[in-house]
């Protein structure tokens, strides 16, 4: 198995991405809406980690 | 309103246990099936990668006790990537550093994602979705 390093960014993109993609799977009854919720979720998700970031970054002096 | 027979959900649940995404195709929802498998089977192949640590379950403080009882039922949820990955003998010590400890969550998260696939595909077979 290789070995692989993401950085803080890269693995919490990647942990919005399927974490959007089974939410809009799982809570939505046609595919447009699926599709639609999951886009939001990703907004959502990429929102948090950049206001969390500038929030640490901010706080951290 | 009837009570749904266990044998109408069990075997669907069961299979999205072992097999990521596995009951939504015996269910014959191929599209949402494949959807989740990919997405389970991507972030605990991925939390191997970054070298995540599987829990072990173990008592101590209230804490400690959640936490590693928690991780371990989230490891479980995974399903048949959880039992190959020991039975190839897989065995990463908890370390410090950002990449290990992410794909500790990584390998948790893909067995919580996957019980959310179990649950839909309950409501599938009961009926209470389509």
């Amino acid at each position: 198995m290789p070995k692989m390093n993401l950085s803080h960014f890269e693995a919490s993109m990647l942990f919005a991405l399927f974490t959007s993609a089974v939410l809009g799977v799982i809570t939505k009854r046609t595919d447009r809406e699926r599709i639609h919720y999951a886009v939001q979720c990703f907004v959502y998700f990429l929102a948090a980690i950049f206001g969390l970031s500038w929030l640490m970054y901010l706080g951290h002096g | 309103m009837q009570t749904p027979s266990v044998g109408q959900w069990a075997p669907a649940v069961v299979l999205a246990w072992l097999i990521p995404g596995g009951g939504h195709f015996l269910l014959k929802r191929p599209g949402r099936g494949a959807v989740l498998g990919a997405s389970v089977i991507l972030m605990f192949l991925l939390g191997l990668m970054m070298r995540g640590a599987l829990f072990q379950p173990e008592s101590g403080d209230l804490l400690t006790t959640v936490i590693y009882y928690g991780g371990f039922i989230g490891d479980l949820l995974a399903g048949v990537l959880y039992f190959l990955t020991v039975w190839l003998g897989y065995s990463q010590p908890d370390m410090a550093g950002h990449v290990h400890d992410y794909g500790t969550k990584f390998l948790v998260a893909a067995g919580l994602l996957n019980l959310l696939a179990m649950v839909d595909a309950w409501e599938i077979a009961t009926g209470k979705k389509e």
